[in-house]
């Protein structure tokens, strides 16, 4: 058993609050939120600087080793800092779905996004399956030497902004198989993308993508033909495991300023801290981010496991739980605060907004107790169908 | 960061599993696998001196009184694997609390005296603390101690005391002053539950069980070299005592058991169309109910194992007690309601009916029993609501 963090680790903890410091203070990043898409594309430039953008890629692809325990100190800061950004999108997710697709077209596309010089959004979810990724009635033909794209992707991260689309295709069998899909690499300005996009409460960006008869070259096909169910679920695990460090981060910090305005604002001649009906409400917030951190550690161990069906139960558990409890505690800290709670000016609703926008983010916590409870019963061996 | 304990570790659990699987008797485990805290005194006793004798009575111990010596990871394999093979807990009074208490305050005289017998179940303890009107506010405590040469004269009572009934003997608080403080003027004594003057009264609980007593002093006499520690000095050797506490009380190791039989149970028991597992909302609650659980173990462990030591945590350990009983009562009474008809069971009228009708009903009745037994658990050793105030205070600071 060892929960110290290594000096690595450390180190980016303290880099991402130096430049919350000096370049994303609160009021700063306001202004930065209320134009789209939410972030400044020379804040992204100094990410890939910071070495952020290579946190989770293996060292033979130029990345720091892919220790997922370094991209959950990574993503506890962001959620301290409410940092907005297309981080998880490129870097975890599409990042991922490149890695485990391999080839030298992926490879460079990595290292562009190392770089700092290529994003890319990953679509992936449809309307009808809800958070189910295997749900794929988007469909790609097979004709004349090329393949036809064609349906509507829902909530892509960061579409606006984004170089480079990765987007799931049927290209066998029926909409809810979990075979027959195929991963496509495609231009977001190509002939029959349309981008159709909108603000996220959160301060992000994301869009609502059409894909009419978009005609692509057999060596956009991203990894195995018919296979990639796999490595969507191996990607959305991954993101999902960042996401609870991301939920910890946000509570935690929720938690503190409410504590701190707990102690100072005073009401019928007393701090809030005074009266035990508070007092009991802020220790159950706090037992919550101490469980969320452990349940994170939990995810963040899980994401390191080759075992599907553990890596699924452990990310499961995680997110359920968490989700909750981020809920609980950002409407907590709201209502502590009282009126300014409720402000535009005071961070604790955004960290409210935040865990929210999570909770809709691969899945919400209902979603991931089912995927729980389907493990527990033994009845839906996840190992056999994503590995066909 | 690393989730596993050292190949040390893990031999040693192997070696724990061997042991209890060829020591541990059947009464004891089918007595123990119900779920219930209640152990019958002589089981506890037999299986206290089967651990003494293989060195593994007192883990907190140090050596050289009989203790086993453990690092933190084999004690807490150790406690694991008790409990996931239905063996008892660990005597808590006596071996979780009096001993480390002795051997810290303790004369010499005394440690030779009582750790022997208490290491190999020959004397078992029962603490004296709470009274009729000194519940959650313990320093309010007014059972007197009055010093007549070499002697204390007790007069007074205690209440809520658990096996008062079979106890040997009683380690307590007693004021020996009342002009200061309420936490000055308390003293920390032994003594025999056989001496003159001293009488026990059960308090049947609800779901009718005899654990709890209030206990009598009418002039009870106690040798002054009874007492542990200065006197007046008592709070301390309390606070000693609470700190100790901090890890036994979350229960995860046997709620790791409990969910594993309740897990069985609802794959067997009908319910329309399949067994009550494939019910979408009752096994959503037994998933809550694991994903919680899992939490609080991480959590245990994250502190136990944490950069400085446990010794280096504060209040925060109330949090375990907390979460702890609060999951181990929310998993029974899952599995009382998973009985559905039968958990209204309290036990059958008469010994005449088929052996699976009576097992049925005994099933329900064990299971309703324990329910309500463990409503006990937020309420002792600090209200869950005491330890949230301790966590108010001295971990976040409020109200100060």
């Amino acid at each position: 058993m060892n929960f110290a963090p290594t000096e690595e680790q450390v180190m980016f903890r303290d880099s991402v609050r130096r430049f919350v410091a000096d370049e994303y203070p609160f009021d700063k990043r306001l202004k930065i939120v209320a134009e789209a898409p939410g972030y400044l594309p020379e804040h992204w430039k100094t990410f890939a600087d910071l070495g952020w953008l290579s946190v989770p890629f293996a060292e033979e692809h130029g990345g720091l080793g892919g220790s997922p325990f370094d991209l959950m100190v990574l993503m506890e800061e962001f959620g301290r800092a409410l940092l907005v950004s297309p981080y998880l999108s490129t870097v975890v997710v599409s990042g991922r779905l490149l890695q485990e697709a391999g080839g030298g077209t992926a490879f460079s596309l990595i290292a562009g996004i190392i770089a700092g010089d290529v994003q890319i959004a990953s679509a992936l979810a449809e309307a009808q399956g809800r958070y189910d990724l295997f749900d794929v009635a988007t469909r790609a033909d097979h004709r004349d030497g090329a393949w036809h794209i064609s349906g509507r992707k829902i909530g892509v991260p960061f579409a606006s902004s984004a170089d480079r689309l990765i987007v799931s295709a049927r290209t066998a069998g029926t909409r809810r198989d979990r075979s027959g899909i195929t991963l496509f690499l495609v231009d977001s300005d190509a002939g029959g993308v349309t981008r159709h996009p909108y603000r996220t409460h959160d301060g992000g960006s994301a869009a609502t993508v059409d894909f009419d008869h978009v005609a692509v070259g057999p060596d956009a096909i991203l990894g195995e033909r018919d296979s990639a169910w796999s490595s969507i679920e191996v990607a959305s695990d991954i993101a999902s495991a960042a996401l609870t460090a991301e939920m910890t981060g946000a509570m935690w910090a929720a938690q503190e300023q409410t504590i701190e305005y707990a102690k100072t604002r005073k009401q019928f001649d007393q701090t809030l801290g005074h009266f035990q009906a508070l007092q009991h409400r802020m220790v159950d917030m706090f037992m919550k981010c101490e469980l969320a951190r452990s349940m994170t550690i939990e995810a963040t161990d899980g994401a390191r496991l080759n075992d599907p069906t553990e890596r699924t139960r452990r990310i499961a558990a995680a997110r359920s739980l968490i989700g909750r409890y981020a809920r609980h505690v950002g409407e907590e800290a709201v209502q502590i605060h009282g009126g300014v709670g409720v402000t535009m000016e005071l961070p604790v609703g955004h960290y409210l907004k935040r865990v929210m926008a999570i909770n809709a983010t691969l899945g919400d916590p209902d979603y991931h107790r089912r995927r729980y409870v389907r493990l527990m019963r033994g009845e839906d061996n996840i190992a056999a169908v994503g590995r066909i | 960061m690393e989730l596993k304990f050292s190949d040390e570790a893990e031999r040693f659990r192997a070696e724990v599993r061997a042991f209890i699987a060829a020591e541990l008797p059947p009464e004891i485990r089918a007595s123990v696998a119900g779920d219930r805290m209640d152990l019958p005194s002589e089981l506890q006793r037999r299986w206290m001196r089967i651990l003494a004798e293989r060195g593994w009575g007192a883990s907190s111990w140090p050596r050289e009184y009989g203790g086993a010596g453990w690092t933190d990871e084999q004690f807490y394999v150790f406690e694991r694997e008790l409990a996931l093979m239905d063996a008892p807990r660990i005597a808590s009074f006596g071996i979780q609390m009096l001993g480390p208490t002795l051997i810290e305050f303790g004369s010499e005289e005394q440690k030779q005296r009582f750790l022997p017998g208490t290491l190999n179940g020959e004397i078992l303890w029962c603490q004296g603390y709470s009274e009729p009107n000194s519940g959650s506010d313990l320093a309010s405590l007014r059972t007197r101690a009055v010093r007549e040469g070499d002697f204390y004269v007790l007069n007074g009572s205690k209440i809520w005391t658990t096996d008062a009934h079979h106890a040997d003997w009683m380690f307590g608080l007693f004021r020996t002053d009342s002009s200061g403080k309420k936490q000055e003027g308390i003293s920390f004594m032994v003594l025999d539950m056989k001496s003159p003057g001293l009488t026990v009264r059960p308090i049947i609980m609800f779901e009718g069980t005899h654990e709890v007593n209030q206990v009598f002093f009418d002039n009870v006499r106690v040798p002054v070299a009874q007492r542990v520690g200065e006197e007046g000095k008592g709070w301390t050797i309390a606070k000693y005592l609470l700190g100790l506490e901090r890890f036994g009380t979350a229960e995860v190791s046997r709620t790791l058991a409990s969910i594993a039989r309740l897990k069985r149970l609802v794959a067997r028991i009908p319910a329309g169309e399949g067994m009550l597992i494939d019910d979408p909302d009752f096994s959503a609650r037994i998933a809550d109910a694991e994903m919680e659980l899992r939490a609080l173990e991480l959590t245990e462990l994250r502190f136990l194992f944490a950069p400085g030591g446990a010794d280096a945590l504060g209040a925060e350990a109330s949090m375990l007690k907390i979460r702890g009983t609060e999951i181990q009562q929310t998993v029974f009474g899952l599995t009382l309601e998973a009985l559905g008809l039968y958990g209204h069971s309290a036990g059958a009228e008469t010994g005449d009916m088929p052996a699976d009708v009576a097992a049925e009903i005994a099933r329900g009745a064990n299971a309703s029993r324990v329910h309500f037994n463990f409503r006990k658990t937020s309420i002792y050793a600090g209200s869950n609501e005491i330890q949230k105030n301790i966590i108010a205070k001295a971990v976040l600071g409020l109200g100060r």
